[in-house]
């Protein structure tokens, strides 16, 4: 039986009347139907949403912590509920609904299954990252004493809003430690991509978690309007457009564009090729999809070498079948997206100053290509001469990087904000004035690639400082 | 009454009405001056509403560039007429005449209302746009019609869709938070029973005070979409069970449109109030053409009054084509939803 997902209100089961059909990629074929919410309903649920928080505030933080650590691991291997008829999904049958809906190969599911399950995994090592060391404590009684001062935090939100895209399952990690946080959660999955928001509630709810925290509310741009009015702190995904609509919106934190890039120092530029496959990875990892993986490549000399080598590295990375186990490029479901991304780097490329290396490493093959109803862009590797080019800093949704030669005392200036920048080198002066720089969100020293994550390092954003603010307290 | 029998209904008030706007006697300059240009005389060759396709579409720019003067019967003559505008939902606003129409029609819609709910000598309210719309008119005599008063609520749709189009969001949340305001404020000091409003302004209302709480028994509620999803939570949850729900279809052109009660789809089917205006669904590619039962469609509205004659205007909506039910023996629109809805955005306003 095709499973139909309700929505959840507050944690309780509401069916809409407003059903659709969730789809094959390119097919017709059922693969669910999803009830959709009416705006209306969103904004009235959202005028009280005491009861979520009530109910989280009845564990304490570090039962919240447990919590989220069996949750987990139930993500990764239990059959969970689908649907409100009882149906239930094994790990497998998820992979193969997200994959039916998404066209995401097998293999990067796979991956982003286990980098969800690390979430859940290291969340007490994120907490303690996001709120610099503060031990759970702090969120139980109002207020501690923590190395003598004493602390209270007060929160700037009764829920966080999530409006989620359809193309990256990793993006929940982001809100999953909100939990512990004894922050309810609103989400509106992407149209394609129920699955993986709704696993992770239902693993939540297994592992004892108070369903009250959960609402997921499938809707259209009207609902995702009422979360972004009435939610008090609000998470969506967007380009730069959507980032300068609210950038000095204090309660909506937008993921944009990452501009990652990856700098080799003067002291290393003469031994990049040992560090070509951190490049590589930084480019493709998760199919070039993450704000952080490099969409630039900036040297002090070697660069057409560095191009050439790299474009050559990644031509492995080609459409294949989705269950191949060697395929690691995501294609698009939605062709529009793929014409539109190819069309932006023709454009480029129509510009003087520019090479498509990858191009020519393929022989003038075409970089957009149709695979089994899915749209792909075959990795790209363009030389530019100059930051300044419309391909030189800018960023795609698939493997995709530019290569820009440049003295090492320009690069910092000439970089602009960059979410992500590894940097490798060992130079201390030029590292010192990497570590000052306030356009760097997240700075990788050394030789590590631009989407290695430690977990006691905010990614983008810091989640805590997001729902909580630190009040004055004294206590006679 | 039979569908048989309403089609010969609505085929004699065919003839009537284009006998009394083609007559040099009685009709309009406009009209004479087109049947002149046409070469050929509606009174001769329609012998009844299936032969309303000689007609070429009514052209709404024709309601702004023409002055109103032309529109007025030669039968009115002598008789001061009420301007109405449209709702500016898109575009300029388009303008028509009228005298009694809207209280024929009100006068209708009345005695579809239950006396349960919208009880004789209850106090309405009016939330929604009042300035040059002939609605403000027509709930007010709806309400007097039925022994009561009506406050009234004014909201500029026209404002709304500009700060809509200028992003302004901020800026019509006040706004609508004024209107609300102000309608609390008279729901909570004074002895109201029945409500007219729009959905966007109802789910507003409905956020700030218990509607059946304030006394309110019946809504009827026009404007926009209604999708069956909405409808279901403005009865359940926003109107918490308790007061009626009352979805009605119209505009300026046409007067009121009632809907057939609900169900538990929560579909609503609109009925044209046949004979005075006919709804088709129609295929947008040929619009001779009517839809099959059961299939999406745009919306032609033809209005058949003395005050104003209008064939053949394609509204900006689609709907799905319903059969005829007992109390209204012809076809109904669905689903109403703005024309193309599927395809593009449509602003759509506080409406």
């Amino acid at each position: 039986m095709i499973p139909t997902i309700p929505l959840l209100r507050s944690g309780s089961i509401y069916r809409s009347l407003d059903v659709q059909s969730i789809v094959t990629v390119g097919g017709e074929e059922e693969v669910a139907r999803i009830t959709m919410a009416n705006s209306g309903l969103i904004r009235r649920d959202l005028l009280d949403f005491q009861s979520g928080r009530e109910a989280l505030q009845k564990f304490t933080a570090n039962e919240l912590l447990d919590i989220t650590l069996a949750a987990g691991e139930i993500f990764l291997k239990d059959d969970l509920p689908v649907g409100d008829e009882g149906q239930m999904q094994s790990p497998e049958d998820y992979l193969q609904s997200l994959a039916a809906t998404s066209g995401l190969p097998h293999a990067l599911i796979r991956m982003n299954m286990k980098r969800l399950h690390g979430v859940f995994a290291q969340v007490p090592t994120i907490f303690k990252g996001l709120s610099r060391g503060l031990s759970p404590e702090v969120l139980d009684g109002g207020h501690c004493v923590q190395d003598g001062v004493r602390l209270s935090f007060v929160p700037t939100t009764d829920c966080l809003g999530v409006i989620l895209p359809s193309n990256s399952p990793a993006v929940n990690a982001l809100w999953i430690p909100s939990l512990a946080m004894k922050t309810p959660v609103v989400l509106k999955p992407g149209r394609e991509e129920p699955w993986t928001p709704w696993r992770v509630i239902q693993a939540f709810i297994k592992a004892g978690a108070p369903a009250e925290a959960f609402s997921f509310y499938p809707a259209g741009h009207d609902g995702s309007a009422a979360i972004i009015r009435r939610c008090g702190r609000v998470m969506l995904f967007g380009g730069d457009d959507t980032v300068s609509q609210y950038q000095n919106d204090p309660t909506i934190e937008v993921h944009g564009a990452g501009r990652s890039k990856i700098l080799l120092g003067e002291d290393e530029i003469d031994n990049w090729r040992a560090h070509l496959d951190l490049i590589v990875s930084s480019v493709s990892a998760n199919s070039g999809r993450s704000c952080i993986n490099a969409s630039c490549v900036v040297v002090p000399r070697h660069a057409d070498e560095i191009a050439d080598a790299l474009a050559d590295a990644l031509l492995p990375m080609t459409a294949r079948a989705q269950d191949d186990p060697e395929a690691t490029l995501s294609g698009f479901a939605n062709p529009k997206m793929a014409e539109w991304i190819n069309g932006a780097i023709e454009d480029g490329l129509d510009e003087a100053g520019v090479r498509d290396i990858s191009l020519e490493k393929r022989g003038g093959a075409k970089r957009y290509v149709q695979r089994d109803s899915m749209h792909y862009m075959l990795p790209t590797i363009t030389r530019c001469e100059s930051i300044e080019h419309p391909l030189g800093n800018t960023e795609f949704l698939f493997p995709y990087a530019s290569v820009i030669e440049m003295p090492q005392c320009q690069m910092l200036g000439a970089i602009g904000n960059s979410l992500a920048v590894a940097a490798i080198s060992s130079d201390t002066e030029w590292i010192a004035s990497l570590v000052e720089a306030d356009h760097i969100e997240r700075l990788n020293i050394g030789a590590m690639a631009t989407n290695h994550i430690e977990w006691d390092q905010p990614h983008e954003g810091n989640l805590f400082e997001f729902l909580y603010r630190r009040r004055s307290i004294q206590v006679a | 009454m039979t569908a048989d029998e309403a089609r010969s209904q609505l085929d004699k008030r065919l003839a009537e009405i284009l006998d009394w706007h083609f007559s040099e006697a009685t009709g309009c300059p406009f009209w004479l001056d087109w049947k002149s240009k046409s070469g050929w005389d509606p009174r001769q060759e329609i012998k009844s509403f299936d032969d309303i396709h000689r007609f070429d579409h009514f052209q709404d720019e024709w309601l702004r560039d023409e002055k109103n003067e032309r529109f007025v019967p030669k039968g009115m003559q002598g008789r001061p007429f009420n301007v109405f505008e449209t709702g500016g939902t898109t575009g300029l606003p388009k303008q028509r005449v009228g005298w009694d129409d809207y209280k024929h029609d009100y006068e209708m819609f009345s005695a579809t209302l239950s006396e349960e709910h919208f009880p004789m000598g209850a106090n309405w309210i009016m939330v929604g746009p009042t300035g040059p719309r002939r609605l403000r008119l027509a709930v007010e005599h709806l309400a007097q019609f039925r022994g009561g008063s009506c406050y009234h609520i004014d909201l500029d749709p026209r404002w709304v869709k500009k700060l809509i189009v200028r992003k302004q969001i901020d800026e019509v949340e006040r706004y609508q938070r004024h209107v609300i305001d102000q309608a609390v404020e008279i729901m909570k000091h004074r002895d109201i029973g029945c409500m007219f409003t729009t959905p966007k302004l109802l789910e507003g209302i409905g956020e700030r005070i218990s509607i059946p709480g304030a006394g309110i028994r019946g809504v009827f509620c026009g404007g926009t979409t209604m999708t069956p999803q909405a409808v279901r939570f403005w009865v359940e949850e926003v109107l918490e069970g308790n007061t009626r729900l009352v979805p009605t279809y119209g505009n300026t052109l046409m007067g009121l449109a009632a809907s057939r009660p609900l169900d538990e789809t929560y579909s609503v089917t609109y009925y044209a109030p046949q004979p005075r205006a006919v709804l088709r669904v129609v295929d947008p590619k040929d619009t001779a053409v009517t839809m099959p039962y059961g299939e999406f469609g745009r919306v032609e509205l033809t209005t058949l009054t003395k005050e104003f004659f209008m064939p053949r205007f394609l509204e900006r909506d689609e709907a799905i084509r319903r059969e005829p039910i007992e109390d209204y023996p012809w076809d109904g629109v669905g689903d109403v939803r703005p024309f193309g809805a599927m395809e593009k955005k449509v602003v759509e306003g506080v409406y």
